[in-house]
């Protein structure tokens, strides 16, 4: 039993995490979209599923998995996306699920699809420990890393809860609100993160409103791994693969 | 266990908690508050008396003859929901929460809305208590709900149309949920139906289940028995579970929610849930859903805006799996029948959304006869929707459009 995830972290010490949508513009794009990102410094990626109702996202994320579904994302990409970036580059893949595609392939059928298409595991916006009896038993039986949110508002008995049933890392949402860019980190991500560590932490990627290089540096005087999704989402939707690795690029001399 | 007594977090296999970790810490506020004050005669003597004095409870019965001609003979009793003060049953559920929401100290309360009924009510508890007040309404709510658009407006809330998505209630129930999770420590979400995270399927039902309650009474007195079968329209699921509720341990009475068929539920333009949906997770519970093969939310469809909705409360979910409720699909066109005749024959003009459940009411009184007792919740009036209606039988004039 080992995670993929917390190899990375053990061997590069601090790291890059960089989110893109499964299926935008294309199935096709978004693959050669990763990849690129991989090639522009990023240490581990999380690609998206697109949902209908996805009520941790801001709207670039929104605009951006609006587009994957109407041209004909199915959840099936997602796998085949894994599939096909795990052959091309050698770092742990993560997909960013909501709920309840899981539950509607079959949350033990997903795992096994998904541990054999070399992914790493799963990142559950709205899937708490709580709830996760199911998809914490099939994370278990296919090795496959399971990342839970905490929150600023979190008390310190529902931190050591995410942290207990998080592998990889634990996903520290640095501000109370949804994706997407902002002006300055909150200064709750520091305090979070802390607070992570005081009951037993020891591998926590630090997301939400991170755009820049210079918050990257930022998080990763405290974190272990910054989380970029809405400033790549952008990139590639205003210019392409060329300005997303120009931006990827900045993002990862954060490091 | 009584059917009554159950109080989440889960209703058999449905109901839960499948949201964001952020929203937890305000789930648990709100479930502690409402523990303490569902036991505090002074909270239940306050909302009593809000009730009493400016709702305008207990709601009356009237029992509609000329209707029931039309429904095999069986007698039909409205329970007038639509008599409460700003309309609907909604204002029952909207007065409970926003005192849970003052005792919380938040300032602000935020609401969705699909017809307008409970952003209308949300709007008139906000001014009643001095919150501030956001609305989220889907684009294509505020444009064939406009009336209830400037009546929340004029009551001094800020109604936002959502243009994400179906542009409908699923929609502004996402976008209140991200206002949420980015501002809980200021605002209550006033949720609006028995849907959403646990407590709100729970709290809401307990707000809403007075209206069983007093019918419960009223009809003993008037009939000197149980109604035979008790109907509902059903959306979200709220004034359905408020008239079920008190009934739902007297076995002889049927249990009849009506869902709408929309165009019919032989083609992709309905929102009958529980006729056509199967188990999912939308909007922080587990219930019956509107989706596709790979868990993508279908868009709804219905003339009621507040019907038009892919999912339904967990324990609708839960009574019709144990077959103690049974649910029903209804066409727009029933609907709008039903509704005409309401109008035609007793004086009484129905929310779109309540003529789904007097439509019903026809089909039971000829299933189960003349000896039958039929209560039917009417839980809204139809002023907000005379523009549909005009529309759709053709009765403006030329030049008054
Ligand atoms: C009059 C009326 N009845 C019924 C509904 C449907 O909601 P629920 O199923 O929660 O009662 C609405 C919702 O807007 C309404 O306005």
């Amino acid at each position: 039993m080992s995670s993929q995830v917390e190899a990375a972290i053990s061997a590069k010490g601090k790291v890059l995490i960089g989110y893109l949508p499964v299926g935008f513009p294309t199935l096709q794009e978004s693959i050669e979209a990763a990849v690129a990102l991989v090639e522009s410094g990023i240490d581990i990626l999380e690609l998206g599923v697109p949902y209908s109702d996805p009520v941790m996202d801001g709207l670039v994320i929104q605009e951006a998995t609006q587009v994957a579904l109407s041209n004909g994302f199915k959840l099936a990409h997602a796998i085949e996306a894994v599939k096909q970036v795990t052959a091309r580059v050698d770092i742990p893949v993560l997909l960013m699920t909501y709920f309840n595609p899981v539950i509607q392939y079959g949350v033990d059928k997903f795992a096994t699809d998904l541990a054999a298409a070399g992914g790493a595991g799963l990142i559950t916006p709205d899937l708490i420990p709580d709830e996760a009896g199911e998809w914490l038993s099939a994370a278990e039986k296919h090795d496959l890393d399971r990342v839970f949110l905490a929150a600023p508002s979190s008390t310190d008995e529902r931190l050591a809860q995410a942290v207990k049933y998080s592998r990889g890392f634990v996903y520290a949402v640095s501000t109370m609100g949804i994706t997407g860019a902002r002006q300055d980190v909150d200064v709750a991500a520091k305090t979070l993160v802390a607070r992570l560590r005081a009951v037993g932490a020891t591998h926590v990627g630090v997301g939400v409103g991170i755009s820049t290089g210079t918050q990257v540096s930022e998080v990763l005087t405290y974190g272990d791994g910054a989380i970029v999704g809405s400033a790549l989402v952008k990139a590639l939707n205003d210019g392409g693969v060329s300005e997303l690795r120009t931006v990827a690029s900045e993002l990862a001399e954060g490091k | 266990m009584a059917l009554r007594d159950e109080l989440g977090p889960y209703f058999g296999e449905y109901g839960g908690r499948f949201v964001p970790e952020s929203l937890i810490a305000a789930l648990d506020e709100l479930s502690a508050a409402y523990e303490l004050a569902k036991h505090d005669p002074s909270f239940q003597r306050e909302l009593a008396d809000l009730h009493r004095t400016y709702t305008g409870r207990p709601s009356i019965i009237t029992e509609v003859p000329r209707f029931a001609e039309h429904g095999g003979g069986a007698r039909i009793f409205l329970k007038r929901e639509d008599l409460n003060h700003t309309g609907s049953h909604k204002i029952n559920n909207v007065l409970g929460q926003a005192l849970l929401a003052k005792r919380l100290g938040k300032t602000r309360i935020i609401a969705e809305t699909g017809a307008g009924q409970h952003g209308v009510a949300s709007a008139t508890a906000a001014a009643l208590f001095g919150l501030e007040c956001v609305v989220y309404m889907g684009e294509v709510d505020t444009e064939r709900q406009a009336l209830n658009v400037a009546r929340m407006r004029l009551l001094g809330a800020t109604v936002v149309p959502v243009t994400t998505g179906s542009r409908t209630l699923k929609d502004a129930i996402n976008e209140a949920l991200r206002d949420w999770v980015a501002n809980v420590e200021t605002t209550h979400y006033l949720l609006g139906t028995v849907a959403g995270p646990h407590p709100f399927p729970v709290m809401v039902r307990d707000f809403h289940k007075i209206i069983g309650e007093e019918a419960r009474e009223q009809m003993l007195e008037i009939t000197g028995q149980l109604p035979t079968a008790v109907a509902a329209c059903v959306g979200g699921g709220s004034n359905a579970i408020g008239i079920f509720h008190a009934f739902l341990d007297d076995p002889t009475v049927g249990l009849y929610g009506f869902e709408a068929a929309g165009r019919g539920v032989d083609t992709p333009e309905h929102a009958a849930t529980l006729t056509m949906g199967r188990p999912g997770v939308l909007h922080g519970a587990r219930s019956y859903m509107l989706q596709d093969a790979d868990g993508q939310t279908i868009e709804s469809h219905s003339i009621s805006a507040g019907l038009d909705y892919p999912g339904v409360g967990p324990e609708h979910s839960w009574l019709n799996d144990i077959g103690r409720a049974h649910y029903r699909p209804i066409t727009d066109a029933e609907a709008m029948d039903a509704l005409r005749l309401l109008a035609r024959t007793e004086g009484i003009i129905p929310a779109i959304e309540t003529a789904h459940g007097l439509a019903g009411a026809l089909q039971l009184g000829k299933e189960l006869g003349p000896e039958a007792i039929i209560l039917v919740n009417n839980s809204g009036r139809g002023d907000k929707d005379m523009e549909t209606a005009a529309k759709y039988f053709g009765i403006l004039d030329g030049g008054a459009a």
